[in-house]
């Protein structure tokens, strides 16, 4: 191999440093249109993680306040809009089905009472960690009735992999008819 | 020439001993959990299993290659002794014994937290300690590369510091300043609960601190994998470097936006407000700028050697190319991995997509297909490079290697693309066993038992490789030849300060954690409640 540089390319380096210019150009015009997007679908879709930093004390979850049992599954607000409120805890959540009404915005709120696990709902986008001392919001709408998977995606410890739930989209009309005899709905009613 | 040959040797010898042993863990993991095995009667031998393949994959075993290699870049690109060859040492010694009482510990069972640690679930306060030996000697490794370069410096007043050193040291400074987040967490959130002095711990503020290293750690995993591509691949396959000053460069953007980005592994998490996430978004769409940067001048640089070799047209240098060449091969595998796993990360990057596959099997896919295969694969590379000056003897098997490294890379794409798949369905990740008889799951059994192929491969690929190894150690004596690094087109005689240092970038990269983490660590330090009881692992104490 010949150290020297091929004859009428003695001048090279302001070539060199020209593509490369014009590549870096490139890259970073790149990663403005993907910025751009990521800015547009946040803006547009309000399509925005779970991040309030709202607190709330893990040891006194049972005895007061929203997350008591009574108040857990799914509730048609006074406005109407509907929240359904979830615990995870090793290795279970609650309610272990979650009965929820298709074609309507959805608020969930979710804490955990004691590790960090996670929340993720098959066949949507809802994806969350839930956090001990931490209160996780989300909304969402389930497009059609179905029913999912509910897995804890985040180790809990040495149960995680026995700890999965199920979710019931149906149809709003039939929500409703429950909904007008139950305060708080979940599968079991 | 090399002077520390037992030095180095050392490094990379503990440090693919554990990635053997971490390989067949992980081989077992995937078998256990696929269709080909029950139910794991006892799922808990399964975390003690996934904790010790993250911890040795994660900690020990880049870290040590990246040592190893630092001493010996230090030797051969500076042309200088190693300076503090007794504190190396040290720091080789605390690796190897914090390695050995964190394994044992999780092998005990008494420490199944996984490598990520994340309270409130506390295991033995050994583990974390074991932890805290290795990055406690990985910084004395960080500090000798300093001084090493000043020491060089000194004698060499004005000229361009090798780009081979410099972007070793840009490396350790990452990895030292990096390693501070978990530092924090441990020393003053985990050990004082573990060690039973106190019974709460704040969660949510753990998980920023660990974020703070979980990305940048991945990059410095990526630095001799980089160092690889920029100052041996283009002397290896007959080429040169394209261009030093782009090379720099890019280390540079690294040790400056690698670190305050890590916030986008909690895009779904509850305790960081959007503002910073998005910020961090934006960051983390940055940091891929060095690595097209990369892209583009290797690929130059093997081009040089392309048309060197008489390849004409758009296309006809990549068939006249020294495909016979092990690091040929690993640098081509190495890039497809690198473009495979680079557009997954460019989703996980986003703030919108993540959610599509956040914490699922994709991002298991992701890292293995970037850290163990575009990464890993040069190490091996650098392996086999410097594996004569080590041993004074030749390596012979060129066959052998070449098997070798077709084998990593079809067992990584073959374990690795059906996590992707699986991540997507929405399979969740760390799972000692899946129901497979519920009919929702039964379409993911497929690719759990592809990934058990997989993973076979792999291990096929890295008995291989130790014999290429230990063969080396035992073939014909040689004078090894003068160690050479790849030369740049256009060297340079003079370098701009800001080319040549790192001050600038160093407080840079400070004052950009400060402002990246700044606000969301100091929001959840004054937040009351927001410390829980801490939840004990391995049973009764």
């Amino acid at each position: 191999m010949s150290n020297t540089p091929h004859p009428g390319h003695s001048d090279g380096a302001d070539v060199v440093e020209r593509i490369e210019r014009n590549w870096a150009i490139v890259a970073v015009g790149l990663i403005v249109v993907l910025v751009a997007m990521v800015v547009y679908t946040g803006l547009h879709w309000t399509m925005m993680p779970p991040s309030r930093v709202e607190t709330i004390d893990p040891t006194t979850l049972h005895v007061t306040g929203e997350f008591i049992e009574s108040n857990l599954g799914t509730a048609r607000e006074a406005d109407g809009s509907v929240t359904v409120r979830v615990v995870a805890q090793q290795y279970s959540f609650t309610p272990q089905c979650i009965l929820v009404p298709a074609g309507t915005p959805l608020t969930f709120r979710v804490t955990s009472a004691d590790v960090v696990h996670g929340f993720l709902v098959t066949d949507t986008n809802i994806n969350s960690m839930v956090e001990p001392g931490y209160i996780s919001t989300f909304k969402t709408k389930f497009d059609k009735p179905a029913e999912h998977l509910m897995p804890c995606h985040e180790y809990c410890g040495t149960g995680h992999e026995a700890m999965w739930a199920n979710v019931k989209a149906i149809d709003r009309a039939e929500f409703d008819k429950l909904a007008a005899t139950d305060r708080r709905l979940s599968c079991v009613k | 020439m090399l002077n520390n040959r037992r030095l180095v040797l050392a490094h990379f010898w503990f440090a693919f001993a554990t990635f053997g042993v971490a390989l067949l863990l992980g081989a077992w993991q995937m078998y256990v959990r696929s269709p080909l095995h029950a139910w794991l009667r006892q799922p808990e031998l399964y975390y003690r299993s996934v904790t010790a393949h993250g911890s040795v994959m994660g900690y020990v075993f880049p870290t040590l290659v990246a040592m190893g290699f630092g001493y010996a870049i230090t030797e051969l690109s500076l042309g200088q002794t190693l300076r503090g060859k007794r504190w190396a040492w040290a720091g080789w010694w605390l690796v190897v014994v914090g390695s050995l009482m964190a394994m044992v510990t999780v092998a005990l069972g008494s420490a199944s937290v996984l490598y990520t640690f994340y309270p409130p679930m506390i295991g033995s306060p050994f583990y974390y300690l074991g932890v805290v030996l290795v990055v406690v000697g990985s910084w004395i490794w960080v500090a000798l590369m300093s001084i090493n370069l000043h020491v060089w410096k000194r004698a060499n007043p004005g000229k361009p510091v090798p780009l081979p050193m410099f972007a070793n040291v840009a490396g350790s400074y990452l990895w030292g300043w990096t390693a501070v987040g978990a530092a924090l967490e441990i020393l003053f959130q985990i050990l004082p609960v573990a060690f039973g002095l106190k019974s709460t711990i704040d969660s949510g503020l753990a998980r920023v601190f660990f974020s703070w290293t979980l990305h940048a750690i991945v990059y410095f995993w990526l630095m001799p994998a980089y160092i690889a591509y920029y100052t041996l691949v283009p002397r290896a396959v007959g080429g040169r470097l394209y261009s030093d000053g782009m090379a720099r460069i890019s280390f540079i953007l690294f040790l400056v936006v690698a670190m305050p980005i890590g916030i986008h592994h909690l895009f779904a998490d509850p305790q960081v407000g959007s503002g910073f996430k998005f910020l961090q978004s934006v960051f983390t769409a940055l940091v891929s700028v060095p690595t097209l940067l990369t892209v583009f001048t290797i690929c130059a640089s093997v081009e040089i050697a392309g048309r060197l070799r008489g390849g004409r047209g758009a296309f006809g240098w990549l068939r006249v190319l020294p495909w016979h060449e092990p690091m040929m091969l690993a640098v081509a595998f190495s890039f497809v991995m690198l473009g495979f796993g680079g557009a997954g990360g460019l989703i996980n990057m986003s703030y919108q997509l993540d959610s599509t596959i956040h914490n699922t099997q994709w991002i298991t896919g992701h890292f293995h297909l970037i850290f163990g295969g575009a990464i890993v694969i040069m190490y091996f590379a650098i392996a086999y490079e410097l594996w004569p000056q080590l041993t004074g003897r030749a390596l012979s098997s060129v066959t052998l290697m070449k098997w070798q490294l077709w084998l990593w890379f079809i067992g990584m794409i073959v374990t690795t693309f059906p996590w992707h798949y699986a991540g997507i369905l929405g399979m969740p990740r760390r799972m000692a066993y899946f129901d497979f008889s519920n009919p929702a799951l039964a379409p993911e059994a497929i690719t759990v038992t592809m990934s058990t192929v997989g993973a076979l491969i792999l291990v096929a690929s890295a008995v291989l490789f130790f014999m290429v190894l230990v063969r080396g150690h035992r073939g014909a004596a040689v004078t090894p030849a003068q160690f050479e690094f790849a030369t740049a087109v256009h060297p340079p005689k003079t370098l701009p300060v800001a080319l040549n240092s790192f001050g600038l970038w160093l407080a840079l990269m400070i004052g950009l954690t400060v402002v990246n983490y700044g606000y969301p660590i100091a929001q959840l330090l004054v937040l009351k409640e927001t410390a829980v009881p801490a939840v004990w692992m391995g049973g009764q104490r």
